[in-house]
């Protein structure tokens, strides 16, 4: 049975298990530290940057750091608020994201973060890359034009649906996901039930004909901010 | 044509056993006889290997030397480093463009030329340069790239461009190279006389610890730019519990501007190979692994001739300089071209046969590299200094350069100055003695450390060049006053969104907003507003980002702004009527203008 230590969040002392990564740590706290490439379930990956956190007075990402005994962690400061800001106005610039016209508005994590760390427009100018849409499949699309390369798909893909449907080619700013087949997303072994079509956190990887299920302004964020199922958990209703 | 390309997938895969961690053997293999990895090779080598397709076409889409497409039989890639840029590159551009009537990126028309260009391939002082199927052509000028085209025409034989062999080993018949060494300063460390098998002798009548403690005496630290001590690294690789542990040298020298591994692999790979014995039976690896970068395949069957030798001397292999139970050997990993693998562990993941992606840390390879097994990846130039060390003791090693750094340094000098070259110089020197050595007749700038080191002028020419001061991993880039500063920024700029692997945010959107911004500021649009945020952005890419590209590749930006305010002043303008500078009307409209077919008002202006 692994032990308990404690840790330091912003002043705030917390329990943690020995071999925990400090956002999960930190979700059981009831500490919440913004990610979005981070999915519990799923190895640790830290790409997007988002859960970058000061621990001992070093910058690293709290989903891929084990907690350990006495760790000062430094949080919601707002020179890490900053960096987070940026992070997501970058994300927002590189694709193309219209929230208004996205079935995912309102469940989408992107958005969410957005909204929660205050942006109202990035600071950044526009790229207005060209990305396709692989609307291939009967009954799933992908988006590049939404895609934040997050790998969640690909993660999921491979380690729970045990299949390798999504994996990265490229790189740099031409990275993208692509599927297992020369022949698009219909080509592959990808079904209506995989996980992987779940774990997307923006509209990048959908079920046809589903967006609108739910009501704009009865979704996941519409009703409370992202996060807020972590940091008080007991109120927590919409927690899937 | 179908049967040989099956055949020749299967004997590729054979060759290495059918083994997935072994996929870049592969597709280099493939790619040199094929010319591509098409969407059926990529079928065939999932079936040989068990391996989804699409990981397969990750791994090809990732590297500079492999490609979906195909390229010509003879591939012609151009390096576009700054130096190469500013020694004329763009003149041999247009003259093989001309003499081929392909534009770069293309492949003619009868399959047999493609044109492309690629990051620095480590000719900086022979530039410019180019690759051709591997062998490089140096000092090109018009007429000599109009002449090789001519040539290769008729004969189609990269080889034969080689007239006259240069110095040293590169006249080996192995290696054959028309690449020239460029030394011109020898010191006592690296091209100090050393016999050859003295120090592994020497070593293991030592005890492994024993090894370690006097590495750790020598202060010795690594060469690659990071500089972490080289002792403490193999206690920690040493210290780790496993069955297998392995030594990596790595020969990525990828930092633009950088040439002097090059020097050390053509001229000195006893002395590497002895420093990778030396490290295994410090930290108990049995298997090495030198990383060749894809530039230096023209090396590649000398050093496989040079391993053999050793073999056959006793130097590795079973009971390595007769002590018994010290069995060692060494294979060369070939890379494919990305720069990012220079990281060490980025160049984990492409020996592993995956893309070039850094690896999260913790775990560090010391507790978990290469296959999962305690790795010490090493630089050739700290590999050799071991050498050193445990022949001839700490104490004359540390004798030389200063408290924190100790020994000497190679440098590799390029740009604006007479003797562009490989100079060996005891750490602490300053780059003022640096710049007079290479004779750099008027500097106004020198890009010290490469694109991810800084940008300096005159009043930093008396700082020193070692750890605490003045870092180098080896690249000295000199820039007279005819120079435009902000066009190399931009370049390097360029440079990093090339080669940035895109796994993590900062890095790979930070560097593009940066080079854009920076292009903002040429055409004359910038705004003060553009320096705020780089200084924001780079703060956020050094503090987020994933590993040390991101870390630091905002610094020519940033380097150049503190140090030379004035250019970036000079550019940056109130607009007098009060209008945004940064949004370009002209070009905001153009897209609906040519949709309408109509010339807006405002196009009528100015």
């Amino acid at each position: 049975m692994p032990g308990k230590i404690t840790l330091e969040i912003d002043g705030v002392q917390i329990e943690a298990d020995q071999g925990q990564y400090l956002i999960d740590a930190a979700d059981n706290a009831g500490v919440y530290i913004p990610r979005l490439c981070h999915k519990p379930g799923l190895e640790p990956y830290g790409s997007c940057r988002l859960c970058t956190v000061v621990v001992n007075g070093r910058h690293c990402s709290a989903c891929t750091t084990p907690v350990a005994n006495n760790m000062v962690v430094e949080n919601a400061t707002e020179n890490l608020q900053d960096f987070r800001k940026m992070i997501v106005e970058m994300l927002f610039v590189e694709g193309n994201h219209f929230c208004m016209f996205c079935e995912k508005s309102g469940n989408c994590e992107l958005q969410g973060i957005a909204y929660r760390l205050g942006i109202t427009a990035p600071q950044f100018p526009y790229l207005w890359t060209k990305k396709e849409v692989d609307a291939s499949h009967p009954d799933i699309l992908i988006d590049h034009n939404r895609c934040i390369l997050c790998a969640r798909c690909v993660r999921t893909s491979k380690d729970l649906d045990g299949k390798h449907v999504f994996d990265f080619t490229e790189r740099g700013d031409k990275k993208k996901i692509s599927v297992n087949s020369s022949a698009r997303l219909a080509g592959t072994d990808v079904d209506i039930t995989d996980q992987a079509l779940d774990s997307c956190p923006v509209g990048a990887l959908l079920r046809k004909r589903e967006g609108y299920q739910v009501p704009v302004g009865q979704r996941l964020y519409d009703l409370k901010p992202i996060g807020t199922n972590i940091e008080s958990p007991s109120t927590d209703n919409d927690k899937k | 044509m179908t049967d040989s390309i099956e055949c020749m997938v299967e004997v590729a895969c054979k060759k290495v056993g059918c083994d997935p961690t072994r996929l870049l053997d592969v597709l280099i293999s493939i790619q040199s006889r094929s010319q591509c990895i098409n969407n059926e090779t990529i079928d065939l080598i999932a079936g040989h290997l068990k391996t989804p397709r699409v990981q397969i076409e990750s791994v090809v889409s990732f590297y500079t030397f492999l490609s979906k497409e195909p390229k010509g039989k003879i591939a012609i890639y151009l390096s576009s480093d700054v130096i190469d840029m500013l020694k004329g590159a763009e003149e041999v551009a247009a003259a093989f463009t001309d003499e081929l009537g392909i534009e770069f990126g293309q492949v003619t028309d009868d399959g047999n030329f493609s044109l492309d260009w690629t990051s620095c391939i480590g000719m900086s002082d022979q530039a410019p340069a180019a690759l051709i199927n591997g062998t490089v052509v140096t000092e090109l000028n018009v007429e000599k790239s109009r002449q090789i085209i001519r040539e290769l025409k008729i004969h189609m034989d990269p080889d034969s461009l080689v007239k006259e062999a240069g110095d040293g080993n590169n006249s080996n018949p192995l290696i054959h190279s028309m690449v020239r060494n460029n030394i011109h300063e020898k010191g006592p460390i690296i091209f100090g006389l050393l016999n050859r098998g003295d120090a592994i002798r020497k070593a293991v009548r030592m005890s492994p610890v024993e090894v370690i403690r006097a590495l750790k005496a020598s202060r010795l630290r690594g060469r690659g730019g990071a500089g972490f001590p080289c002792g403490m690294k193999w206690e920690y690789t040493r210290a780790a519990k496993a069955d297998c542990k392995y030594i990596i040298c790595n020969a990525d020298e990828g930092e633009p501007g950088t040439f002097k591994d090059r020097v050390l692999l053509t001229e000195l790979p006893d002395r590497i190979f002895a420093g990778m014995t030396i490290a295994a039976y410090a930290i108990g690896a049995t298997e090495g692994i030198l990383y060749l970068r894809a530039e230096y395949v023209y090396l590649l069957n000398f050093l496989e001739e040079i391993l053999q030798r050793r073999r056959v001397d006793g130097l590795l292999g079973q009971n390595i300089a007769n002590c018994e139970g010290f069995h060692f050997d060494i294979r060369i990993q070939l890379g494919a071209g990305a720069y990012i693998c220079g990281e060490e562990t980025a160049l984990i993941s492409s020996a592993e046969g995956k893309r070039g992606d850094p690896k999260n840390r913790p775990p560090f390879p010391a507790q978990s590299g290469y296959l999962g097994y305690p790795t010490s990846v090493n630089n050739c130039e700290t590999l050799s200094c071991v050498t050193k060390i445990l022949e001839e003791g700490s104490a004359s090693f540390s004798m030389h350069g200063n408290r924190q750094s100790t020994g000497t340094k190679l440098i590799s000098i390029s740009g604006d100055c007479t003797h562009p070259g490989v100079y060996e110089v005891d750490f602490g020197i300053s780059l003022r003695e640096l710049l007079n050595l290479a004779g750099a007749q008027s500097p106004e700038a020198v890009q010290v450390g490469g694109p991810s080191g800084q940008l300096v002028g005159v009043d930093d020419f008396e700082r020193k060049i070692c750890f605490d001061d003045l870092p180098t991993g080896g690249s000295i880039m000199v820039f007279d006053a005819s120079r435009d500063l902000l066009q190399i920024v931009r370049q390097f700029m360029d440079f990093f969104v090339e080669e940035s692997c895109g796994y993590c945010t900062p890095c790979r959107v930070g560097n593009v907003i940066l080079k854009n911004g920076m292009e903002r500021i040429i055409k004359g649009n910038g705004e003060p507003q553009d320096l705020v945020q780089f200084k924001q952005t780079a703060e956020m890419m050094k503090s987020c980002s994933r590993c040390g590209l991101g870390q630091t590749s905002w610094k020519p930006v940033i380097t150049s702004l503190n140090n030379f305010p004035s250019l970036y002043a000079e550019k940056i303008q109130i607009d007098p009527d009060g209008f945004q500078r940064s949004f370009d009307l002209k070009e905001a409209v153009r897209l609906s203008e040519s949709i309408t077919g109509r010339v807006s008002t405002h196009s009528h202006q100015k």
